[in-house]
This record gives structure tokens, sequence and C-alpha cells, in this order.
């Protein structure tokens, strides 16, 4: 059997970096985003606010700086080929130990507490939140997706009946989205999952929201409920940071997964403007 | 592409609609404000969010004494980054005020009453805001960076032990803030997306 052997204290190094860079790097695809709304929305004060976050995106890559200071629970995915061999100790540890460094030397804020009764902060962003997926190969592929949550906290998930249907989906869509309002900090991307079970319907939404702004859904069914989404979304009226104007999402991303007879469960992640990601291969 | 160097951009979004406020706030000074009117704050702020009001209610209501004088005060719902060697502060943008729904009827009651941060708030604090003349200003969510920018000093007044949500006295120079629900309890989230909400 070829195996291929990795050091974890490269994906220590890796890690680390991955911090840093998403929380004070804007994507590419987002800026592009951003920068077109900043012309097109209909609200002068709207226009003003995208201009703003650009400015402040500008900012905090020409001076590493965090775009936001809520940077967030680390969230990682890690893709994992069957034929890798780590050396040097166990990948969850590495993985947090890449975090514990990249947030003290990018001078990034710990907010994570140890026990959600008890709330005593770990002062060190530690645990991360890990999913692992193995796949074919012997290449690791980690994405640090840092979670802000004000975002977070205004994502849901419910658990709909086979006879609700596409309508019941997209009702639901539409509710999670107004009833967020001002708070996600728009303009949003929607992740969404269909299907799975529950827990699994939460980690598509999620995935979702690492999709490139602009894509397109290679599903063209969902291609066209996406952009349908889209368009009503943007009718909602929130606008930038919630004062008005026609640019309340930037994208909509929806995973679809096979779900059980009598299911039909469905999650809405909420991202930020910033929906910070950054992806590093080993 | 912005226009312009970020120099020159900043200056002007300063240089339109400037509403200068001085800190501290009067009640009169806040009662001329408007729901939607653009303002730039300079003097003495004061970070406290979830933990922090936890502390602050509680003080009251044990009738300790408060780490700083409410009146005229301008509470700001934030917890910053580290800040970077030889800089005041690190990223300081607004957090959801929201969360602080629960303890600032009180903290109004107490002379608590203008109050920054971001996003929804719940009627019964827009109804003591209007009782005892609050203001909630809204900072852009987000803009972080940008916003340490207008701090000049920052110190930890209160509460240490809480870390990133112990209350910061922060000195702040031109910070920009939109009026989001004035004296009146006018709202201007309701009436800006109602603006361009497209019934179909």
């Amino acid at each position: 059997m070829k195996t291929r052997v990795i050091k974890l204290f490269d994906v220590i190094t890796l890690v680390e970096h991955l911090c840093i860079e998403a929380n004070c790097v804007m994507t590419s695809d987002i800026k592009r985003c951003l920068e077109k709304q900043a012309k097109e929305d209909k609200s002068m004060l709207g226009r003003d606010i995208l201009n703003t976050l650009l400015q402040n995106a500008e900012i905090a890559q020409t001076e590493s700086s965090p775009m936001c200071q809520d940077t967030g629970m680390t969230v990682v995915f890690v893709r994992v080929g069957q034929d890798v061999i780590f050396d040097g100790g166990f990948i969850g540890d590495a993985i947090n130990q890449g975090v514990r460094q990249g947030y003290e030397k990018g001078f990034l804020r710990k907010s994570v507490v140890s026990d959600p009764l008890k709330r005593i902060n770990t002062n060190d962003n530690t645990p991360a939140v890990i999913h692992y997926d193995v796949v074919a190969g012997d290449e690791l592929t980690i994405t640090v997706a840092p979670k802000g949550f004000g975002s977070e906290n205004k994502s849901q998930l419910k658990m709909l009946t086979p006879s609700q249907g596409l309508q019941g989906v997209k009702d639901f869509i539409l509710d999670v989205i107004s009833e967020a309002g001002a708070n996600p900090c728009p303009p949003i991307i929607v992740g969404v999952g269909i299907g799975g079970t529950m827990e699994r319907c939460a980690y598509l939404a999620k995935k979702a929201l690492l999709r490139e702004v602009g894509s397109i859904n290679s599903d063209e069914q969902l291609a066209s409920l996406e952009k349908d989404l889209l368009a009503q979304i943007n009718q909602l009226g929130i606008g930038p940071a919630g004062f008005g104007g026609s640019t309340t999402a930037m994208a909509v991303h929806i995973i679809t997964e096979a779900t059980h007879i009598a299911g039909l469960p469905v999650a809405v992640n909420i991202g930020c403007h910033a929906t910070r990601h950054a992806e590093g291969k080993l | 592409m912005l226009q312009g160097t970020l120099k020159e951009n900043y200056r002007r979004k300063i240089m339109y609609d400037k509403i200068e406020l001085r800190i501290p706030l009067t009640i009169e000074a806040a009662a001329s404000l408007r729901a939607g009117d653009m303002v730039y704050l300079t003097g003495e702020i004061y970070t406290a969010r979830d933990a922090a009001h936890q502390r602050l209610f509680d003080d009251i209501l044990a009738g300790r004494q408060l780490p700083f004088d409410f009146n005229g005060a301008v509470v700001y719902y934030a917890g910053p980054c580290p800040a970077k060697p030889g800089k005041p502060i690190g990223s300081v943008g607004p957090t959801t005020a929201g969360r602080m729904d629960k303890f600032s009827p009180l903290l109004i009651e107490q002379g608590l009453r203008f109050m920054i941060g971001k996003g929804l708030r719940d009627q019964t604090v827009i109804d003591k805001m209007v009782e005892h003349g609050g203001i909630y200003f809204a900072a852009i969510g987000g803009a972080a960076a940008l916003m340490a920018k207008c701090v000049v000093n920052a110190e930890i007044i209160a509460y240490p032990e809480l870390g990133t949500e112990a209350v910061r006295k922060l000195e702040v120079k031109d910070f920009p803030a939109i009026v989001a629900i004035d004296s009146r309890g006018v709202n201007y989230y309701d009436i800006g997306r109602k603006k361009y909400e497209v019934v179909s």
C-alpha cells in the first residue's frame, strides 16, 4: 500500500497561517460582489455602507488586523486522503495548537468558553469545531472558517415534513432571513442544507457558505432555486447593515443530500458580509 | 475599486452630513437628534457587552457603587481584539445589541441612556428610551478595523477578569455612527427597510 507521511508540525504551521489569513483578508469573490453592489444598491446610505465595509477590508489587509473584532469560533474543515499517515501525534491536537498560535500571533480575539453553562473563557480560542472528511488520495486540505456569532445566532434549522415540499423550504428560508433583519451584518451569504439527518443538514448549510460567490450551482434546478431566493431576499429591503437597500444577500448556496422517506430537514446558516474562510493544502 | 486613496475616501465621508457630538451628551443635545442622522462622536465612551452587563445589573440590584458615572455617558456594546504593540486597541466593532435588552431598561433608569451597538432592540428598551430621552446609535457591524482607528486611548476600568468583556474607557475621535432609534422612539431600521421593501 502506498502511503504518504505528513508531519504534524506542518499542519500546525498551516492552521496558524490560515487563522490569520481568514480573519484579515477578504476573499476576492466577496470583494468583487461588494464592489459591484456599492455601485448598484438603490439606497445611497446602503452604497456608502458598502464602501465603508470595503474600506475596512482594505485597512484590515494592509495592517494585518482582523476585519471584525469577533474573530469567531474556529470551524475547521479537514479533507484527509486515506493514504495519509500523520507523524508526531494526533491530528486534532495539531489543529488546536495551530488555532492557539494563530489567535495569539495574529492578535485575534479569544471568544470561546469551555462550558456553555459555566462560561469560562479558554483564553486561546480552542477547542476548534473540526469536521473530518476522509477522501481518496494522499493529500490533506484544510479550510479554516472562523464563525462570528452575530450571524450564527440568527441561523435556524427546521424538520419539515415531505408534504411541505419546495414551497415549505422556500417559506422557511425567507422567514429566517426576514427575522434576522439587521443582526447578522448584511449583506449576508445564505448557506442552505436540505436533506440528510438533523446534524447532517446543519453541516451541509455551514459547508454551503464556503462556495465561491457568483458561482453557479451545477444542478440546474438548484441553480434556479438559488436565483429565485436571492431575488426574493433582496426584495425584503433589509439592505447593507440593515438600514434599508436592495443588497440584503450576496448569494444563496444550497446543498442537498439523501434523506429519509418521512423527513425534509432544512438548515439555514447565515454568513456575515465577510463570511471568512481560507484554504490550504499539504 | 475604491475611489481615491483610503485617506481621501475617509475625509470625504467625514465631510458631508457631519453632526459632531461631544461626550458627555446632554439630554437636550440628544433630543435634537433624529433617526437616520449620521453622527461623529468625540470624547470618552465605555465598552460593556454580555458579561459586563450582567455585572452592572447585579451591582445595581445589590446597591454597589458603579464603575463609572452613568449620567451623560455612552456605552458601546463591544469586546475588542488584543492591541498590537504601539496601538491603543485592536479591531473594535459593535456587537449585537439585542442581547443586552434584558439589562438595558434598568440601566437606562439609572441614567445610562446612550448606547452604541448594532441590530434590533426590544420594545421594552425603546419605551424606556422614550421615557428617559435615550438614544440608540448603530455603528456598522463588521467595520471593526476602521473603527479602531477612531480610538485614541483605551484603559480597562472595571471587571478586568472578564478579558475582552471587561469595561474599557475609550477615548474616541470622530467615531462614526447612525442614530438608529431616537429619543422619540423613531426606528431607522424600520424606516429604511420599509422604504426598500418590494411588496409583490
